[in-house]
């Protein structure tokens, strides 16, 4: 009914129509833009170019500084603590993603080819649910060297106790292990779609001709998820590089600076110290660093699209 | 699902083959069950123990009666902590868990409704610099938080906002890049022809927009709305900078201050886990009723 009526209409009269439809979406756009546009502007934009303009100068958060060049760069790369939160992002980020994708590749392929219940799905979603502050405190709890359930355990079978957070040595690992415990469900969930996307006509081939799981595995679903695996890591990295909540909770960076990471580490500095002109200096190179991870993961995404279709 | 069928009459083909790496599959996937479930009925128990039977020793948790006590005096019905062998840190956590679903609320309503009117426009809306608008609002999606915040923060104070629902509130009401881009596929996937018929009917952009393309895209407006309605919940680095009084701290930012409050080796462990189940409840709920639409999503976020 609507296009027998619409077709004579609109070829009747092509140009003028047109041209007011034009001008009447351009208003309406604004309208819809406004809010949203309005958010960015100011929660966004300016911040952003506030941001730099302050990584440039020494203001702190008591007073408005002066220009002062690149006094905070030069000052970040000849601090220690810089340094050190660089040293301990990196090691954090790499124990945290080999151990999470490993266990997560292993999540997902029982999900993908043995527990295909919808149940197992939302249950390994569950410890990704709950909040980084609870994640941080219930472990806390369960790790605590003299009251924790685990030392308990451990004393019981008659193993040697841990100390967990509580010593430099092992405090990086256990906020590790947190967050691959609180994130290889998630990431389990983001390599099963990928697995999902492999034509399912390939495993019954492979089986048919007597291929057994692991041999699929190996020579299907592996070689085939490569470049979705290669997003997924880029793609926890960048919220890796971000660790916070774990840190902030249980650690406080500690002990000795063993947990200091680099958003810890600004996070003081602006609010402990109040130096917030150094502190966006370093925001400054968080930003960079994720910036080339994310350039990285959209020239991958893109590859991506003409592999799988 | 074609496949998953085949797949099913492939695996009955050959019934008596057991599988060895199945096996280790399965006790793999029982172990990580284990490791999922274990800590959180742990921090179930010790939230319904008393702190003197927690400090007994590690185990004797297990053993110790139940008792709801402790949700009753972190909501600020109970007796005084001291009582209970806590530390005598009190905290308003009713209020807190007020502030935080209004937070939750709050936010995730207005993102939800001015992301996808925002949406709408760069899915279906002619406008001058609209490839150009829509790349800058993308390149916001690869700015890390941190960096936005040490401004945010400064603005609030400035506006003398900081410690009021207002500044904690404002800077994710409005918009997300992630929402917008996130809805903006979703329009470009509704075919177009009834709003071209619909726009020949005389209807206009906003009739249009509320009366027909959304109510087409409820379902991933819904997704939406539970992402990001879990994001809210568990935030926190804004929270901790914004929320310095009672009537602005979040939950999650109750619970450190809690922790903080508490003395060095009297930890008031069981106040701190009856904090820590009403933080997870509301999500646990949410997955329950959501699970399936919250996989879906978490796919589409990473790769689809």
């Amino acid at each position: 009914m609507h296009l027998a009526r619409s077709s004579p209409r609109g070829a009747g009269e092509i140009s003028p129509s047109k041209r007011r439809k034009r001008t009447g979406q351009g208003r309406a756009a604004a309208l819809f833009l406004l809010p949203a546009g309005l958010g960015f502007a100011i929660f966004y934009f300016y911040p952003t170019v506030r941001g730099l303009i302050l990584s440039f100068t020494n203001t702190t958060t008591l007073q408005s500084g002066s220009f002062i060049g690149i006094d905070n760069y030069t000052k970040a790369f000849s601090d220690p603590l810089f340094l050190n939160a660089l040293g301990v992002t990196f090691l954090y980020v790499v124990i945290n993603i080999v151990t999470q994708t490993l266990f997560a590749l292993a999540l997902a392929f029982m999900l993908h080819r043995v527990a295909k219940a919808a149940f197992w799905r939302s249950f390994v979603l569950l410890p990704w649910l709950v909040p980084g502050v609870t994640a941080a405190l219930l472990w806390m709890w369960l790790l605590d060297p003299s009251l924790g359930l685990v030392n308990g355990i451990f004393d019981s079978l008659g193993w040697a106790q841990l100390p967990f957070f509580a010593a430099p040595e092992s405090a990086i690992t256990t906020v590790a292990m947190v967050n691959t415990w609180r994130y290889t469900g998630y990431v389990a969930i983001l390599l099963l779609a990928g697995m999902e996307s492999i034509p399912g006509g390939l495993y019954e081939a492979a089986a048919l001709d007597g291929a057994g799981e692991w041999r699929m595995f190996r020579s299907i679903t592996v070689p085939l998820l490569r470049p979705i695996l290669t997003l997924v890591l880029i793609i926890c990295m960048v919220g890796s590089v971000q660790i916070f909540d774990t840190i902030a909770v249980a650690t406080e960076g500690g002990p000795l600076n063993s947990t200091n990471v680099l958003y810890y580490y600004i996070f003081q500095k602006a609010f402990t110290n109040f130096d917030l002109g150094y502190a966006s200096a370093m925001a400054v190179v968080v930003l960079a660093i994720l910036a080339v991870l994310t350039l990285l993961q959209f020239k991958l995404s893109r590859g991506n699209e003409s592999d799988l279709s | 699902m074609t496949t998953n069928l085949n797949i099913k009459h492939v695996a009955k083909a050959e019934p008596g083959k057991l599988n060895l790496l199945k096996l280790i599959g399965w006790i793999f996937l029982i172990i990580w069950a284990v490791l999922v479930i274990a800590p959180l009925l742990w921090t179930l128990k010790s939230s319904l123990s008393v702190n003197d039977q927690l400090f007994q020793g590690p185990l004797s948790g297990l053993t110790a009666p139940v008792t709801i006590d402790n949700f009753l005096r972190i909501l600020g019905f109970g007796s005084s902590a001291a009582a209970e062998g806590g530390s005598g840190a009190t905290l308003p956590f009713a209020q807190f868990f007020v502030n935080s679903v209004v937070y939750t609320a709050l936010t995730t309503l207005g993102q939800v409704v001015c992301c996808t009117m925002a949406a709408y426009a760069f899915a279906r809306l002619r406008f001058p610099l609209r490839n150009f608008i829509f790349g800058i609002f993308l390149t916001a999606l690869m700015i890390p938080p941190i960096f936005t915040m040490l401004p945010n923060f400064l603005l609030m104070k400035n506006l003398g906002l900081v410690s009021t629902m207002a500044g904690l509130v404002l800077p994710t009401l409005l918009m997300t890049p992630f929402a917008v881009f996130f809805m903006r596929q979703f329009f470009l996937s509704v075919p177009r022809e009834i709003e071209e018929a619909a726009i020949i009917d005389g209807a206009n952009h906003w009739t249009l927009f509320s009366r027909i393309v959304a109510p087409m895209v409820k379902g991933p407006i819904l997704t939406l709305g539970i992402i990001t309605a879990v994001q809210q919940w568990n935030d926190y680095l804004w929270p901790l900078l914004i929320g310095r009084s009672d009537s602005s701290t979040v939950l999650t930012v109750g619970l450190s201050r809690f922790l903080a409050q508490s003395p060095n080796g009297a930890i008031d462990w069981s106040g701190l886990m009856a904090g820590s189940v009403l933080t997870v409840l509301p999500v646990l709920a949410l997955l329950l009723i959501f699970g399936k639409k919250l996989v879906g999503a978490i796919q589409f976020n990473g790769i689809k």
